[in-house]
């Protein structure tokens, strides 16, 4: 094999590969995702600004890139670390091959890296600061480049994945009578859940995140979803003191990943970095009202802190694996939120449910104002 | 929810025989329930008719019936042991047909016991095409376009409606038998009416071709809270059309974006919802269209499968375990993941390698078979690497079919235009040498879009393989260097492949290897893509920079080989052994390091042995593992003949063997030696010889006197052995085998005519020999042991015999110098003991002996091998008195796979044919020989018309069956011959016509179902066409067909003492009181 690609961490170690991406070099926090599918929809994840994503499965790109699968309107992640990638995929919706796609997208890529091995490392060490190069191949100068990268930790990224311009989305609309107005705030809004909004009948307005309340509430939406989006909630003070002031006028929320912390932190609870995160499409969550497990997809490396939370809140979802908080809904406010993906987008639909309940939510909230 | 307080005692039904399509995957399912069962606390009867299975140990399950598998020996089990509840679901097709027939029959609500796992309501949705149908258009999912006939009446129509080609399948039936495709009218009409012989039910689901579609299977679970989760999404490389059990599967999925896998995911949702599955596994499966994306639900397993097998194996759930615990009420949140023991068994695995699974064909017993919608594999291996193409070179390379891994197919050099369209040709047709074919047309340049084209498999696999082409053609005329060879190894390609292209020899390649540092690292397998910590040690082999684990450098630790893929001659039997030696190994303080690749077995479940590799059994992967381990010693002896094959290259690589050292085994495989040590100890065997070409053959041959025996030597299972009996025959023999040996040397031996065979397995520590069982065989020497009836104690044979036979068992146990165990197989003709041969290792018996006389043979073999001796390990009374007393009687019966192999003569012979085995047990000869042929599938009839026809050597002992027969009540069919001699003796028949005489002839009358016996025994110099007719129709009709007659003299013994009173049920363990002994010994 010809080295063409070399990838760094923060602890010195250096993972020889080829190049198969864009070329130069990209930095930024290395994570790993375990889901085996949905490589496209991670790579248009604006969650992952930032951040290196090494994809555990080995064989990446055997569908090629779709037409309807995107996630946003372009490849937000700072570089692809995988196996191997399929340059002959094969699927009846391929548009083209995943390095087509890298290229495009300026994405630098790296293959036939040891990524089991890789991950293990990121499991004992947590997510490390990283750096792939295809123009310098040398150890002790990528070594010395990877301790400059900062931390993700206390960097305000939501606001470089946000939109700069409100817009509307109709896209997978369907009809089911009272139509309802949803404003988004975009902290990196993926478009799953702009289509799963607007498939239980929401019009939807999406936001900029610096978008003051009084402006969002002269839109005078049915209900507002809090979206996901990468890194750090801490940083995002201006969102912090919107969703408080949302907060007061008792208009429905709905908080999703970032959208969930924010609503933490809004709410007077803390949040903490988790040791390497949760991405993947397989994390089991219980509903403590029903008893039931949902199969979640997940992308947080930031948590909400459980005991930090008022008791005007309460638990709704749990974490099976860590016991992380998954979930919370106010005891007396129309407001909930969730810590993983119910849009999924990859990964399996069975929180999808929550859109609708966040649907009646605002119906019942429109029908008597009074009541909540 | 915690587990359920309201039953205490559940019976779990297991699967029986190993039939083609119900191999040993039913064993590891049932074993796995049956722990997780007794673990919690419930009382645990087992039923099941196979010996040879682990969770038939008398230690597994608190009551073990080894029990014909039917409603009536249900019932009696039913009545004696009241059991609340059943659980059905793991025990295959068999356990949840019989639990069908039990319910029609009303025992259910007779003796007050639920279904767990699967409710009646279920099951019917599940089988019954028509109700299936149904269910899934209720909610809303797309099927193939499908009808049900119920006679051949109605297939015109089908025609017109759904197109050609049609889908035959048959509702109720094992592997898909009795299915098929139909391209035309007439070919549906003979189609549907086979089909519907073999439909218990008669009837007959007619479908929409989706032929060449791409065939998904999600393996699934749901617990009582409706909690959901996917084990496994399995791709099947080869397209709709060919049986799942023929394909070969990729885990996970491959070519489906996430979005059309959710979609996917979704539909199994529902559906295992609408069919009812509360609590448990099921399978799934889907067919996609490959440019539209069209998805069709095509079946549901309610129950766990050969497919769920395989998804535990590929990702460390364990389904079974898992069902066992959800039907009695638990919910997936409650149940720890085995392999983390951290994190809930609620969750969806994510794997980061590839998972391949290659099915094993008999085609070296029924040659090769055009693949279709039934199943025709006898055994399969799994393969784990880090890409698609390592892990099919593995897998393929795992298959001991000769071939090193992904190889092309020895066909016509290419130039001309019928090359070309035999391989055209050949690409077309699935068959079991397909994957070959396809390399073959890689190399000669085909494009993989045409192959693909042509195959109608995905082309992404067909890149794939050609991407390992593309490297040999870069290899080639190249000399290695370290990173061409690196990246072979990274592809998958084995030492032995890279010796053939380097024109090197395989030793050079592995010393090559280690000097550049070319090894594999040894990865885990964790269900979570190492997410979390694993706690269990279950490792494959791949080309990678990093290892999960250190090993630690202890020496208290063993390797143990296992066996492989099931196949005719080496199956479960050889699983039981290791599995049995692993355990008994961990009991004296060694660590226990599994070696195997057989995704079916007990022997491959993470928590059997210390450590698990999941490996192909082959010189380079085996001394991969043992120098990476550097255990103590290797373990050869259980694993049939795939751990013997490997002991000269591993004792020659410095290996230390356990047990009978491989200058015995040697000893006992050359003809030459071997005659010399019977010389010494003066044991009589057969006059014989070796001839190694066509001319000495027939020299030698003439000078022995036909009747002989002749085979090739290293031959497993009795391949390509036949008794000849004349020139001509011998001739025909030659020119049909010599051509398909290497080296020709031909062994031929005396055939003793009409001898009784007889089976000995014996443990020797090198001091004493425990004569542990004599097994007299049912059908007399020739037909191959592993296809014949035998008995425990001998029936018939005196105790002078049965003397001699002790003592020359110990005689060359010791001469060999065997530390272990040792099978020898005698024939008795006249009052003489001749020696046939002796294999100083597990037998195919040893399950069979060790169920029949309570001592666990292959544990005591392996406290042997550990340097323990018999004399501490039995007590002296118990060592001395071999053979065993016992005061019952256990007569192992064969099955046979002929229904499968269309125009297969189904008659015995020397070579093996049978895939399995059952045992049947009782307080006498006849009674334990009516259950074991009760058991086996043929059910003896109590009264009727019998046919008789016979070869003129069986025409004596033919009148006392007659005889006998007619005193029983039956009335006898014959053809004009066999008319007139029983007319002679005065035993009244009647006349039928002979095939060709006129209408009706002996056919008819097996059509009309007016016979309730057929006893055909097969002339010995060739067989007569009308014979094979008969029996053939016979087998397609279910009709009772005996071909042997000492078979028959047994059969009609049983139905004598039948009538007398019916057959009674008894545990294994309540015949263990009976033992003078104390059995299940503990050492």
């Amino acid at each position: 094999m010809k080295i063409s690609a070399a990838l760094v961490l923060e602890d010195g170690s250096v993972f020889k590969g080829r190049s198969c991406g864009a070329e130069g070099e990209a930095c930024g926090e290395l994570v790993f995702n375990t889901s085996m599918t949905g490589y496209q929809e991670v790579l248009t994840d604006p969650s992952y600004k930032g951040q290196i994503v090494t994809m555990t499965y080995p064989q990446i790109g055997n569908y090629g890139i779709t037409a309807d699968d995107n996630e946003s309107r372009k490849a937000h992640l700072s570089g692809f670390v995988v196996r191997e990638l399929c340059r002959k995929p094969s699927n009846w919706q391929c548009v083209e091959p995943l390095d087509f796609f890298l290229r495009k997208h300026g994405i630098v890529a790296i293959e036939n890296v040891d990524t089991r091995a890789l991950t293990l490392r990121i499991r004992e060490k947590g997510a490390l600061r990283a750096l792939i190069s295809t123009t310098d191949l040398d150890a002790k100068s990528l070594q010395a480049k990877v301790k400059k990268v900062p931390s993700i930790a206390g960097l305000d990224l939501a606001k470089e994945v946000s939109c700069h311009d409100k817009y509307l989305w109709n896209e997978g609309y369907r009809d089911l009578g009272r139509p309802l107005h949803v404003v988004v705030y975009d902290f990196g809004v993926k478009f799953g859940i702009l289509r799963c909004l607007a498939s239980v009948g929401c019009r939807v307005t999406v936001l900029p995140a610096q978008t003051p309340a009084s402006e969002a509430l002269a839109l005078k939406p049915d209900g507002i979803l809090l979206s996901n989006g990468p890194g750090d909630p801490e940083p995002a003070r201006y969102a912090v003191e919107a969703i408080k002031a949302l907060l007061d006028k008792r208009i429905p929320l709905f908080g999703i990943c970032l959208g969930h912390q924010l609503l933490g932190l809004a709410l007077g609870g803390k949040t903490f970095k988790l040791k390497f995160g949760h991405h993947g499409a397989n994390h089991p969550v219980s509903d403590l009202e029903t008893g039931r497990v949902e199969i979640t997809a997940q992308n947080h490396g930031f948590c909400v802190d459980i005991d930090s939370l008022p008791k005007s809140v309460r638990t709704t979802h749990i974490n099976l694996n860590d016991k992380t908080s998954e979930g919370m809904a106010h005891q007396q406010l129309p407001v909930f939120s969730v810590q993983y993906h119910p849009e999924a987008s990859a990964g399996p639909h069975d929180s999808r449910y929550l859109f609708t309940r966040f649907r009646e939510l605002m119906i019942e909230r429109k029908e008597s104002p009074s009541r909540c | 929810m915690p587990k359920r307080a309201d039953i205490d005692k559940i019976l779990v039904i297991g699967s029986g025989s190993i039939v083609i399509g119900q191999g040993c995957e039913f064993d590891y399912s049932g074993t796995q329930g049956i722990k997780a069962l007794r673990q919690d606390g419930y009382k645990v009867v087992l039923v099941n008719s196979n010996p040879a299975t682990i969770m038939t140990d008398p230690g597994m399950a608190d009551r073990t019936y080894i029990e014909p598998l039917t409603p009536d020996f249900l019932e009696r089990i039913l009545e004696k042991e009241k059991p609340q509840a059943i659980l059905p679901t793991l025990g295959g097709q068999t356990a949840l047909n019989l639990t069908v027939a039990a319910a029609e029959r009303g025992l259910l609500k007779k003796y007050g016991v639920e279904l767990l796992g699967a409710k009646l309501e279920t099951i019917r949705k599940a089988e019954d095409r028509q109700l299936f149908k149904q269910a899934m258009l209720a909610i809303g999912l797309d099927l193939p376009r499908s009808m049900v006939v119920t006679d051949v009446s109605e297939v015109k129509q089908a025609g017109r409606e759904l197109g050609f080609p049609v889908i035959v399948r048959a509702s109720f039936t094992l592997g898909g038998s009795g299915g098929g495709i139909a391209y035309h009218l007439e070919e549906l009409r003979e189609r549907v009416h086979t089909a519907l012989e073999a439909s218990p039910i008669k009837k007959v689901l007619l479908e929409e071709s989706v032929l060449g579609w791409k065939e998904y299977e999600l393996e699934v679970m749901r617990d009582c809270k409706d909690n959901f989760v996917v084990v496994c999404p399995i791709e099947n490389m080869d397209p709709m059309g060919i049986h799942t059990g023929d394909s070969i599967t990729v885990a996970p999925a491959q070519t489906l974006s996430d979005r059309q896998y959710q979609e996917m995911r979704d539909d199994a949702k529902k559906i295992i919802s609408a069919i009812g599955v509360e609590t448990g596994g099921c399978n799934i499966q889907f067919a996609v269209h490959p440019k539209t994306g069209r998805r069709v639900v095509i079946e549901i397993n309610p129950r766990v499968s050969r497919s769920s097998a395989l998804a535990s194996k590929a990702t460390g759930f364990p389904i079974a375990k898992i069902a066992a615990k959800l039907a009695v009420g638990y919910s997936l949140d409650e149940i720890l993941n085995d392999i983390t023991r951290a994190t809930p068994a609620c969750f969806e695995p994510s794997i980061d390698y590839v998972v391949v699974k290659a099915p094993r064909f008999a085609v070296e017993k029924f040659g090769e078979f055009p693949l279709d919608t039934a199943m025709k594999s006898v055994g399969e291996t799994m393969a784990i690497g880090r890409t698609f193409k390592e892990a099919l070179q593995k897998a393929l390379r795992g298959l001991e079919n000769g071939r090193k891994g992904f190889e092309a197919a020895a066909l016509p050099p290419s130039g001309d235009l019928d090359a070309e369209e035999t391989l055209i040709e050949k690409l077309a047709m699935p068959s079991s040498s397909r994957i070959y074919v396809i390399k073959t047309a890689l190399d000669r340049g085909m494009s993989p879009e045409d192959i693909s084209e042509i195959t109608k498999i995905d082309p992404w696999f067909i890149h794939q393989m050609k991407e390992i082409v593309d490297l040999e053609k870069e290899l080639a005329g190249k000399s290695l260097n370290e990173d061409s060879l690196r990246e072979a190894k990274r592809l998958g390609l084995s030492d032995a492949t890279l010796a053939r292209l380097s024109g090197k020899a395989e030793n050079w390649i592995r010393a090559q290897r280690r000097r550049w540092g070319v090894r594999p690292v040894y990865k885990l397998v964790d269900t979570c893509a190492g997410e979390f910590r694993s706690q269990t040690p279950y490792l494959y082999s791949t080309y990678e920079e990093t290892g999960d684990l250190k090993v630690r450098p202890t020496k208290k630790k063993v390797v143990i080989i296992g066996s492989g893929p099931n196949r005719i001659g080496q199956g479960i039997e050889f699983d039981y052994c290791c599995v049995q030696a692993s355990i008994a190994l961990r009991e004296l303080g060694y660590e226990s390091i599994m070696l195997n690749c057989n995704p079916e077995t007990v022997s491959t479940d993470y928590d059997t042995s210390d450590r698990l590799y999941f490996e192909p059994l082959t010189l380079e992967d085996a001394l991969e593992v043992i120098e990476h381990e550097k255990p103590a010693g290797v373990i050869v002896q259980f694993g049939g003949q795939t751990p013997l094959n490997l002991v000269l290259p591993l004792s020659k690589a410095g290996v230390n063997i356990l047990g009978t050292q491989p200058r015995s085994i040697d000893v006992a495989e050359d003809r030459r030696l071997f005659e010399k040590a019977l010389r010494v100890l003066g044991i009589p065997a057969p006059a014989n010889g070796i001839a190694t070409d066509a001319r000495q053959a027939l020299r030698l041959a003439r000078k022995l006197g036909y009747p002989v025996i002749i085979r090739p030597s290293y031959v497993l299972g009795g391949r390509a052995m036949e008794i000849v009996y004349d020139d001509d025959s011998l001739r025909d023999y030659l020119k049909r085998t010599l051509p398909t040996v290497d080296h020709p040397s031909l062994l031929v031996d005396r055939f003793l005519s009409d001898a009784t065979e007889v089976d000995v397995d014996a443990i020797s520590d090198g001091t004493d020999v425990f004569v542990a069982g004599i097994m007299e065989h049912i059908e007399e020497a020739g037909i191959h042991s592993g296809d014949s009836a035998c008995t425990i104690p001998p029936h018939s044979l005196p105790p002078a015999i049965i003397e001699t036979i002790s003592r020359y068992t110990k005689a060359l146990a010791l001469h060999l110098k065997v530390m272990g165990l040792i099978n020898i197989q005698f024939a008795v003709k006249d009052g003489s003991v001749y020696i046939l041969e002796a294999n100083p290792r597990a037998s195919r018996t040893v399950p069979f002996v060790s169920k029949a006389t309570g001592i666990p043979l292959a544990k005591l073999a392996t406290h042997v091998m550990m340097g323990r001796k018999l004399r501490r390990l039995l007590p002296t009374r118990l060592l001395r008195s071999s053979p065993l007393p016992l005061p019952y009687t256990a007569t192992k019966e064969a099955v046979l796979p002929f229904i499968k192999f269309p125009g297969i003569d189904p008659k015995l012979g020397p070579e093996m044919k049978s895939t399995g085995e059952v045992m049947g047990i009782d307080q006498d000869f006849a009674r334990s020989f009516a259950k074991s042929q009760e058991a086996s599938g043929l059910s003896l009839p109590g009264s009727g018309s019998v046919f008789i026809s016979v070869r003129d050597e069986d025409k004596p002992e033919m009148l006392k069956i007659a005889r006998s027969l007619r005193g029983l009540g039956f009335s006898i069919v014959a053809t004009h011959n066999t008319y007139q001699f029983l007319a002679r003796h005065g035993i009244e028949s009647t006349r039928v016509a002979k095939i060709g005489e006129g209408k009706p002839d002996v056919v008819d009358l097996l059509k009309q179902k007016n016979l309730s016996l057929v006893i055909n025994t097969p002339s010995g110099k060739r067989s007569r066409a009308d014979g094979y007719a008969i029996r053939r129709s016979a087998l397609e009709l279910n009709i009772p067909c005996i071909t042997n007659i000492h078979s028959c003299q047994a059969a009609v013994n049983a139905i004598a003492v039948l009538r007398e009173s019916p057959l009674d049920v008894r545990s294994l363990q309540d015949y263990y009181k009976q033992l003078p002994y104390r059995p299940m010994l503990r050492f």
